[in-house]
């Protein structure tokens, strides 16, 4: 049945969608600063380690949709990987809990530089629903260096995808697609 | 005093001694005194009643108990003017954390609870106690209190701690494993890491913003916890939503279903090395998600279920593109099926792992999968039940295993089930308006609802302007995770993901 199945597949039109073209509003958000600390220096690959700092688990669903063959973000040279030791990037869910602060600056510190910080959906950028939380610390931004948000709530991995191409497009130096 | 030598005794019999209810929104609620919360507790030796759930606000307690002999469920209250109460723990042991959770929030102290370590309360929120009516105020960024996990000891013993931030791109949680070479010896969770505080958020807001917290206690469920907020709510004020709402709120919380139990049939054969079903029901994940796009607007269908009916109606182009979806999707998963059932290598891994025996699923009245996989035939679609589902057919199936195969082929029969359940719904799907408007009063309910992970119950209290006064919704994972710990002992370390697959408790569903 597997071996059908697996000839069937050839036969048939890749499932996976064509990549979109890079936020340009995002890129505006990385700025120089990206621009002279990667270029050249990582080619066209991006190590990424997903931190939930508190999220619902929605934008967790959506950044592991983009492993799915629909839009099969290893193409890209984005691949998430398990260890801050590993990654290039932190991508940083949640509104940041006070119970997730000291494992969150922990995952940062075990991170080598130099290090891109990516939040992911509305809960990163101001804590969303989540604001003025007694259990909340604040915006990720006030706990450690952001460089992109990607907006949502959850982004769709077109975002999502969107926003990382628009952080490996910069960071290799090259001209965004338009 | 309770008397228990007539039998048999059902829970509605109690609670017709017990008082005169408080409440009947939508089960009676009775206040004891603390005698007789003494004799139910008493009683819970030798009656078949299950436990739901236990909650409380200023100064007193509430308990959800279930008769599984006749399905009927009653609410047993106890003021406790000293923040003292008699705990059920003992006698329940899923009341064992909520009780801990109830203490962290609320102040309120089970007064033998076995085990006094705080739960939720890392001791770094900025308010301690924060549901009680005098909450202290604590500095900000204060770091952890460090936690006494359990003692495992003997020779040749050894401890693996295992997260908050996990390998995967999973929810923080921390587990601690004793293991013996390769073989767990005990499991200790600790959770609360994505504690956000929702249940003080909650408080003083509108029904229908406050429905935006309840759609994401857990993401993966916000439809089912949206639902259960809105029901809730709609029976605190006794209002009736118009009956194409109904339709529509069954329709997305069986396509969120489905679409989860795609996911969580991929992300199971993933984890025993067979990513070719992960990519397979990864693309039928994302085919679900997509049509819900079209139908809802939101791939997830977030804030689509409100109080008082749904915030968007279903488009013709919606409705054909499910119309055309569910008998794609059968085929296509057919075919993942007959894979499964065919790979001696994947289920080499699957069967006999990760077993839950059937007595302790019922000690713990799990929901769900959790609970079918093992025995214990609930299903709340089916009682108490709630509409639409009394006009639909379906079947709810159980297996008796209880190993992490029998938790997917219950998810198997249940995707099977759900794409039955959409094609019916979309025959029948009444028209008309799909909204009213929220009166602005007070009232207190409560509501099951069947998520795809088990039986999410809320309970509300509305003040007299209409507004959220407390907010008690209990998430399936709070029965399951405990059960997890059971599961894993004497497996190999290697079969943790598995069996953690299986179960997929929410994290941040059970934190809040």
């Amino acid at each position: 049945m597997p071996i059908a199945t697996l000839f069937a597949r050839l036969l048939v039109n890749p499932r996976t969608i064509d990549g979109p073209a890079a936020e340009s509003d995002a890129l505006v958000q990385l700025g120089e600063r990206l621009r002279q600390t990667t270029r050249g220096r990582l080619g066209r690959s991006l190590a990424i380690r997903e931190v939930d700092a508190g999220s619902c688990n929605a934008c967790e669903l959506e950044i592991h949709a983009l492993n799915n063959v629909v839009y099969d973000i290893e193409r890209f040279g984005l691949r998430f990987v398990a260890s801050p030791r590993h990654a290039d990037c932190l991508l940083v869910t949640g509104p940041v809990t006070t119970n997730m602060r000291r494992a969150l600056l922990d995952t940062y510190e075990a991170t080598p530089a130099p290090k891109w910080v990516v939040g992911v959906g509305d809960c990163a950028e101001n804590c969303g629903v989540f604001a003025g939380s007694y259990a909340v610390v604040g915006p990720l931004s006030s706990v450690i260096p952001v460089d992109l948000i990607i907006r949502g709530c959850p982004p769709t991995p077109l975002q999502l995808l969107a926003g990382l191409i628009a952080l490996i497009e910069t960071s290799a130096g090259r001209s965004p697609r338009s | 005093m309770i008397q228990n030598d007539d039998a048999p005794f059902g829970l509605r019999e109690f609670l017709a001694r017990a008082g005169e209810p408080q409440s009947r929104r939508p089960w009676p609620r009775v206040v004891l005194d603390r005698d007789q919360w003494l004799g139910l507790r008493d009683l819970l030796k030798t009656v078949d009643w299950s436990f739901l759930a236990i909650w409380a606000e200023d100064r007193i307690v509430h308990a959800a108990l279930r008769d599984e002999a006749d399905g009927a469920i009653g609410i047993v209250s106890l003021p406790c003017p000293t923040n003292r109460f008699p705990s059920l723990g003992g006698m329940r042991p899923g009341a064992l954390r909520m009780e801990r959770w109830i203490k962290d929030l609320t102040g309120l102290v089970a007064e033998d609870e076995p085990d006094t370590r705080p739960w939720l309360d890392h001791g770094t929120w900025r308010l301690e106690r924060p549901l009680s009516s005098a909450p202290e105020e604590r500095p900000a960024d204060r770091e952890p209190v460090p936690y006494a996990f359990l003692a495992a000891e003997g020779p040749g013993l050894h401890q693996i701690p295992v997260g908050p931030v996990h390998a995967g791109i999973i929810e923080p949680g921390h587990f601690r494993f004793t293991a013996n070479g390769e073989v767990i010896v005990r499991l200790e969770e600790r959770l609360g890491y994505v504690h956000k505080g929702t249940q003080h958020l909650m408080r003083g807001k509108l029904p229908e913003d406050a429905a935006r917290l309840a759609g994401r206690i857990s993401g993966d469920s916000t439809v089912a916890h949206a639902f259960a907020f809105a029901r809730a709510v709609e029976t605190a004020l006794d209002l009736e939503v118009p009956i194409r709402a109904v339709w529509l709120r069954a329709l997305m919380a069986e396509i969120e279903r489905i679409a989860n139990h795609f996911g969580d049939v991929g992300a199971v054969c993933n984890d025993a090395a067979f990513p070719l079903l992960h990519a397979e029901c990864g693309f039928l994940r994302e085919r679900v998600l997509q049509t819900a796009q079209l139908c809802f607007g939101h791939r997830l269908m977030m804030d689509c279920v409100r109080p008082g009916g749904v915030s968007v109606d279903l488009a013709e182009e919606g409705n054909a593109a499910l119309a055309k979806l569910i008998p794609e999707l059968r085929r296509a998963f057919a075919g993942v099926v007959a894979i499964y059932d065919s790979k001696a290598s994947l289920l080499d891994r699957t069967v006999g792992t990760g077993v839950t025996l059937p007595a302790l699923v019922h000690r713990f009245a799990a929901g769900g999968y959790v609970g079918r996989a093992a025995g214990r035939a609930v299903d709340v679609r089916r009682s108490p039940g709630y509409a639409p589902y009394e006009e639909l057919e379906f079947e709810v199936p159980v297996l008796p295993e209880g190993d992490v195969n029998a938790r997917v082929w219950i998810r198997i029969r249940e995707i099977e089930q759900s794409l039955r359940l959409v094609e019916q719904i979309l025959v029948h799907m009444p028209s008309g308006p799909i909204e009213v408007q929220i009166p602005r009063r007070g009232g207190e309910g409560s509501a099951l609802v069947e998520g795809f992970r088990g039986d999410i119950f809320t309970w509300i209290r509305l003040g007299e302007a209409g507004r959220v006064a407390a907010c008690w919704p209990r998430d399936p994972s709070w029965l399951q995770w405990p059960l997890l710990e059971a599961a894993i002992e004497d497996n190999i370390v290697a079969d943790f993901p598995l069996c953690n697959k299986s179960f997929n408790c929410s994290y941040s569903g059970h934190d809040l």
